[in-house]
């Protein structure tokens, strides 16, 4: 049984309680993408402001559980500043944590066959507190954000996680495509 | 009780009892037909009077998945207003339909067949007599669920009766299966949708009604509010439909498993249920509709079985309820489905209610007297008018925390915007937790309840 306390961690109360990076950025420059889950109604609202090829500033409103809030929190200290490049080498980290089982088969093909994470998120322990031979993903390289990883074990509450991560995608998806317009 | 019985040996359904007590029994009796055939007087037979209490735990042992642990503890299974669970004899009487039984149903000519088909329409009366239809038969039509039932009214009633300017009144609190079919319907035929609003205190503000049901074709609302708990007065809305010359829809998937109902007494033309929210399988609604208005209608899924005859340019529909069943129906559900309203009756729907009514008014002051001003319950406060859904604010914890934390206590509660968000926006909130009530829970579900809050309040305090 996965314990509650994977879930919800200090770090991840901590970013909830006081949420950083909150607020809103004048549009434009700035770009603002709202993301809904439209199974409970939580809504992360990302304003994106990219400068170059630079991520320089970052701004996170918007309403919900304490898991979409806090990985929204999270996310914006992870990314705030960094060249786009590695804005979306973070985020293809942090969603590979999200999917251990597919990320599993892709890159580690022997472990492929045990599924125990993914049959309901309920039998597996081993991934709790840091068995790194178990995680494709370096967690090192996720700093806080490896807090969230808890979350794996609780399946529905994933898309509360990604929520904020799939707008930001969207928001630097659209800031790249439009100034390869211009 | 005596009224469900006398549907199944109605004239022209002769053996009708014995084919499904045949069916049943060879399972070994289950527990409900035990309870109603051997032991008379016991505490669900007979019990449906005012006050007397419901023995909880001899109707919780009927409920093989209450007995389920969860996380090392006893199921509290506060969510059956999104679906409740179903007692022994149901499952009991849909193995038995498949075991001995079963067949296609207004096609076979051989014993099993026409058994068959004599359970199915048996199912179709007794869930006429439950609501009170003038004419069992012929007004009852199985859906997938009480959705499918609106959309067949949109559909095939609204395409047929309605056209450009037309008016139809709804309310607020609608769950989204009575508004979404109306936003389509509105938006292809260009309708008026006009809306009878909440007020302060949780109930429809009804001094607009007279103004709004004007000149309307339709007007439609819920029996009883799935958030909020709120049974509007749904008697004077009919009324006052009528008076103006439309017809009325009730969406009564909260409240047929939960009251008293009779369709007479409501005054609609229309009434939308689902099974699995009373006992019964998932897979089957109804609606219930008019004779007149039924027969005027044109059918809603085309296909097989809904058919009189069928030429290559053409086709001439089967009579009322057939012409709306396309398809094989759902058998084993229709017979799953009677099962459970055998099982209700024997509790006694006034039992029912006033056993929720107690507990809600429990719930009420428990909650409160644990968790103080800290717990909001966004509904009407105590019982007059109201049913056993709370739908709770604790503190600022988000919704779907407390239901992840509740959870651990073997809590089970629903979080969410519940399909109503226009109501949530009214209510200021994107979602609830919302814990509601049924036969099977006692105070001791409200007490793991408010313990369970507790916690929750700890953890993120």
């Amino acid at each position: 049984m996965p314990a509650l306390e994977d879930l919800y961690r200090e770090i991840i109360l901590d970013h909830y309680r006081s949420p950083r990076n909150r607020g809103e950025l004048a549009v434009p420059p700035a770009r603002r993408v709202e993301g809904f889950n439209p199974l409970c109604g939580d809504e992360v609202v990302v304003y994106a402001e990219v400068d170059g090829d630079k991520l320089a500033d970052i701004r996170i409103s918007g309403q919900g559980c304490s898991i979409s809030q806090s990985s929204a929190s999270l996310m914006s200290t992870a990314v705030k500043g960094l060249p786009l490049g590695e804005v979306r080498e973070v985020i293809r980290t942090f969603k590979s944590m999200m999917s251990l089982h597919e990320a599993a088969i892709d890159e580690h093909g022997d472990h492929g066959g045990e599924d125990g994470e993914h049959a309901s998120g309920t039998s597996g322990d081993s991934s709790g507190e840091g068995g790194p031979g178990e995680e494709p993903v370096d967690l090192e390289k996720l700093g806080e954000l490896a807090a969230l990883q808890g979350v794996v074990k609780f399946p529905v509450r994933i898309k509360c996680a990604t929520l904020a991560w799939n707008t930001l995608v969207q928001a630097i998806d659209e800031a790249e495509s439009s100034s390869g317009e211009e | 009780m005596a009224h469900v019985k006398s549907t199944i040996q109605e004239p022209g359904q002769p053996q009708g009892a014995s084919s499904l007590q045949g069916a049943s029994s060879p399972q070994g009796a289950s527990s409900l037909q035990g309870a109603s055939s051997l032991q008379g007087a016991s505490s669900l037979q007979g019990a449906d009077a005012p006050g007397r209490r419901l023995d909880v735990d001899r109707i919780r042992s009927d409920f093989p998945l209450l007995a389920r642990q969860v996380h090392g503890r006893r199921l509290v299974y506060l969510d059956s207003a999104a679906s409740s669970q179903r007692p022994r004899a149901v499952l009991q009487a849909m193995d038995a339909y498949y075991e001995t039984t079963h067949a296609n149903v207004h096609r076979g000519v051989y014993a099993i067949a026409e058994e068959a088909d004599r359970l199915y329409e048996q199912a179709r009366v007794t869930v006429g007599h439950f609501i009170g239809a003038p004419h069992p038969a012929r007004e009852v039509v199985f859906t997938k669920n009480a959705t499918e039932a609106v959309n067949l009214v949109a559909f095939s009633w609204g395409r047929a009766n309605l056209k450009p300017g037309d008016a139809i009144v709804l309310t607020e609190m609608e769950h989204h299966s009575n508004l979404v079919p109306w936003l389509v319907l509105a938006a292809d035929l260009g309708l008026e949708l006009r809306y009878l609003r909440m007020d302060d205190s949780y109930r429809l503000d009804l001094s607009s009604l007279d103004r709004l049901v004007e000149g309307a074709k339709l007007v439609t609302c819920t029996v009883m509010s799935n958030v909020l708990g709120t049974i509007p007065p749904f008697a004077s809305i009919a009324e006052a439909a009528h008076s103006a010359g439309a017809v009325v829809l009730a969406d009564g998937a909260q409240s047929v498993p939960h009251h008293v109902t009779d369709v007479g007494s409501l005054g609609c033309d229309f009434l939308a249920f689902s099974s699995h929210k009373m006992l019964g399988p998932t897979g089957i609604g109804v609606l219930w509709g008019r004779e007149d208005l039924l027969d005027a209608m044109p059918p809603f899924m085309t296909g097989g079985g809904m058919i009189r005859d069928v030429k290559l340019d053409g086709f001439v529909p089967d009579e009322t309820p057939g012409k709306f069943e396309a398809g094989t129906p759902p058998i084993a559900e229709a017979i799953g489905l009677a099962e459970a309203i055998r099982y209700l009756t024997d509790i006694g729907m006034t039992s029912v209610e006033h056993h929720e009514s107690h507990l809600t008014a429990y719930a009420e002051e428990a909650l409160a007297g644990t968790l103080g001003a800290d717990l909001r319950i966004l509904g009407p406060a105590g019982t007059v008018a109201r049913g056993g859904v709370l739908s709770l604010a604790y503190r600022d914890i988000h919704p779907h925390d407390l239901a992840q934390v509740l959870d651990e206590s073997g809590v089970c509660i629903r979080a969410g915007h519940h399909c109503a968000k226009p109501l949530m926006r009214r209510l200021g909130v994107s979602a609830t937790a919302r814990a509601s009530l049924y036969v099977y829970n006692d105070e001791s579900d409200v007490d793991a309840l408010a313990e369970a809050l507790g916690k929750a309040g700890s953890l993120f305090g």
